[in-house]
C-alpha cells in the first residue's frame, strides 16, 4: 500500500491547488521554533519537545539561531534586563517571523504584575504577539493548541497579494481622496 | 558559640564602642558599631578557637523612614568546629555606608554588591561596587521601604 500522496501522482500525475495554499502549507508545516526559554515555562517547552508529545510531528526542529528560526517562543518571565536582548533576538529572526507568548509571565507579568518592579507587564510592550498561550505554566497540550492556533493563522495569510501593502494603498487612495 | 567566649576573644582588640548581643537572633547576633566590624571580623577569622572561614550570607534590612535606620547582617560559619555567628551593624539610612569585607570573605564580593543594587548601602572599599542584579541603567534600590519604580525604562512602560 504506497502513501495517500504517492498514490495521487501515480493515478491523475496531477494535483491542482492555488500556489498561496501551497507556500502556506509548506511554512505551516516546519515552523522552526528557535531555542530559548527563560524560565519554568521552557520546561514545559522542553517536554514538548519529547518523544511523548512529539513537537515534530508538526515539522518543528528547534534551530540554535534566531537567523534560522521562525518562531520564537517566549517561554517565561520577562524580565526588564532581559528586555532588550529579546528584542534583538527578534531582529535577527529573517521574516515571516512570529511570537508565541507562553504563560501568565509573558502574557501580562503573571505573578509579577503588581510588585515586580523588575518584570515586563507583557512581552507585547517589546515584540508584536501572534498568539497567547494561557497557563502558569501552560502544559505541553496547551502550548501545542498555540501551534495549532499559529498554523491557523499561518493557513490564512496571503503571499501573493500581501494584505499589509493592501492596507497601505488603501490608506493612500483615502489620503489621495481627502486632498490630503 | 557562646559570648563568654566571645567576649575573650574580642578582650585583645580595642574597640571603639560597647558591643551588643541580640540572642533571640537565631543565630545569635552580635550588635557592632560600623566602626569595629573590620576587626572584629579579622580576628574571627584568623584566630585559630573560632575560625570563621565562611562568609554564608550578606543581608539588608530597611527598617523604614520613620526608624530612620539600616542594617546589614554578615552571617558566619566555622567550618572546622561547626559554629554559626551573626554580625550585625546599624546605620544611619541617610547616606548608609559600612567598611567591606571582601578583602577577608571573597564572597563578600557579589554579596555586597547584591545589598547596594537592592537596598543603595554604600561599601566602602570594595573592589567592584556595581549593580549585579538589576541592569545598570536602573533608577532607584528597589527593596528599599519607601521605594518607588520609574514610570518607563527605556520606552517600556513598568506600571501593569
Amino acid at each position: 500500500m504506497k502513501g495517500l500522496l504517492d498514490q495521487k501522482f501515480e493515478n491523475g500525475g496531477v494535483m491542482v491547488t492555488r500556489l498561496e495554499d501551497l507556500l502556506n502549507w509548506a511554512r505551516l508545516s516546519s515552523m522552526f521554533p528557535m531555542t530559548f526559554g527563560i524560565a519554568c515555562c521552557a520546561i514545559e517547552f522542553m517536554s514538548t519537545g519529547t518523544t511523548v508529545y512529539d513537537m515534530d510531528r508538526f515539522g518543528m526542529a528547534p534551530r540554535a539561531t534566531p537567523r534560522q528560526a521562525d518562531v520564537m517562543i517566549v517561554a517565561g518571565t520577562v524580565t526588564f534586563k532581559m528586555a532588550d536582548r529579546i528584542k534583538r533576538l527578534y531582529e535577527q529572526m529573517a521574516e515571516p517571523r512570529y511570537v508565541i507568548s507562553m504563560g501568565s509571565c509573558s502574557n501580562c507579568g503573571g505573578p509579577y504584575w503588581q510588585h515586580g518592579y523588575h518584570v515586563v507587564k507583557g512581552v507585547d510592550r517589546i515584540v508584536p504577539v501572534d498568539v497567547y498561550v494561557p497557563g502558569c505554566p501552560p502544559r505541553p497540550e496547551a502550548l501545542i493548541g498555540g501551534f495549532l492556533k499559529l498554523q491557523e493563522k499561518i493557513r490564512g495569510e496571503s503571499l501573493v497579494a500581501p494584505k499589509a501593502v493592501e492596507q497601505l494603498l488603501q490608506q493612500t487612495t483615502l489620503a489621495e481622496k481627502q486632498g490630503v | 558559640m557562646t559570648f563568654e567566649n566571645f567576649n575573650r576573644l574580642i578582650a585583645g582588640i580595642s574597640l571603639q564602642h560597647e558591643v551588643k548581643f541580640d540572642l533571640n537572633a537565631r543565630p545569635n547576633a552580635v550588635l557592632l558599631s560600623p566602626d569595629d566590624l573590620i576587626p572584629v571580623c579579622e580576628t574571627l577569622y584568623r584566630n585559630p578557637a573560632t575560625y570563621f572561614d565562611m562568609l554564608s550570607c550578606i543581608t539588608g534590612i530597611d527598617n523604614g523612614p520613620a526608624a530612620g535606620t539600616m542594617e546589614v547582617a554578615y552571617n558566619l560559619y566555622s567550618i572546622p568546629f561547626d559554629l554559626h555567628l551573626m554580625i550585625k551593624v546599624i546605620l544611619p539610612r541617610e547616606a548608609a555606608a559600612v567598611e567591606s569585607v571582601s578583602h577577608i570573605w571573597k564572597s563578600a564580593d557579589w554579596l555586597e554588591r547584591e545589598v547596594f543594587d537592592m537596598y543603595g548601602i554604600h561599601f566602602k572599599n570594595h573592589p567592584d561596587l556595581r549593580r549585579i542584579l538589576m541592569p545598570a541603567d536602573w533608577e532607584g534600590h528597589p527593596l528599599r521601604k519607601d521605594y518607588k519604580h520609574q514610570e518607563y525604562y527605556r520606552d517600556i512602560k513598568v506600571e501593569y
